[in-house]
């Protein structure tokens, strides 16, 4: 699948180009798309980190529906820990906690860390295969069971969907 | 002053109010993971709202704030991620409030793990 990681990594160089240039002019077109090309000839002949990407029109879909859920906890995130910080008797409640995904691929678990960090009140420590640890500003459970319904799962169902 | 950049600024200012209330997290917070949590959350959307104020303010940057958009995005959680991650291997103490400790209970099973995949 070398052909795809060059494909997507070409796209993204050429978006940026466009972005950074800020023109249509067709002489710097061409030459943001050679550039592109050659640098992701260079750097991702034997990359594989789009190999687990689907190019598909629901794939599309749900990473906009990822997007948006993506969004609506990243506010919820910054309201919480800003409630925290102006109460004057600071109420947290810290502590590590465990977590299970079910996603199998390296970019997808990344996402999903990633996103973990961004929402209200955890924050991913480590990763270990399949397993998370997650600081968590106000624990509500020590169990893994019930931690990972509570933090993984919103995110995971999109996530599954994208990248299997 | 139209009304599009009245809008931008208003935006703006919600972004660095999230940026202030970010900074005293730092101050407030008791242990260094409770600060980054604090930091991180504050600081990308306080970020990301002054810039998508900017955008209303001067239309013509729209490309350059967007890919500064999405390279706060990428990169903000990956740093904390690591920040977190060296402070606790460097054993950085906890907060005496801490209720749990999953990692602590799970770290010999991470080092003989991670000696595994360094042979391979």
């Amino acid at each position: 699948m070398q052909a795809k990681n060059v494909f997507i990594s070409f796209l993204i160089g050429f978006i940026f180009w466009i972005l950074l240039n800020n023109t249509l002019d067709p002489l710097i077109l061409a030459l943001g798309a050679g550039l592109s090309l050659i640098l992701s000839l260079i750097f991702c002949s034997r990359c594989d980190v789009f190999s687990e990407l689907k190019l598909t029109p629901q794939a599309l879909f749900y990473t906009l529906m990822y997007l948006g859920v993506f969004f609506v906890e990243l506010i919820k995130s910054n309201l919480d820990v800003a409630r925290r910080v102006v109460t004057p008797s600071l109420p947290i409640n810290p502590g590590i906690v465990e977590v299970k995904t079910r996603l199998k691929s390296k970019m997808g678990r990344m996402i999903l860390a990633n996103s973990i960090t961004l929402t209200p009140g955890t924050l991913t420590i480590d990763i270990m295969e399949d397993t998370l640890y997650i600081h968590w500003i106000d624990v509500k459970t020590e169990d893994t069971q019930e931690a990972t319904e509570h933090i993984v799962r919103k995110f995971e169902k999109y996530l599954e969907k994208i990248y299997g | 002053m139209n009304l599009l950049a009245i809008i931008g600024a208003v935006i703006t200012l919600a972004g660095s109010i999230f940026l202030l209330l970010g900074s005293i997290g730092l101050l407030r917070m008791p242990d260094c993971y409770n600060r980054i949590q604090a930091g991180t959350k504050a600081s990308t959307l306080g970020t990301i709202l002054s810039f998508a104020g900017i955008l209303l303010i001067m239309p013509g940057w729209w490309g350059k704030l967007l890919i500064l958009i999405i390279s706060v995005f990428i990169t903000n959680p990956v740093s904390s991620h690591v920040l977190a991650r060296a402070s606790y291997r460097i054993r950085v103490p906890l907060t005496k409030a801490t209720l749990l400790d999953k990692y602590q209970e799970d770290e010999e099973y991470i080092a003989v793990h991670e000696k595994k995949s360094d042979k391979t």
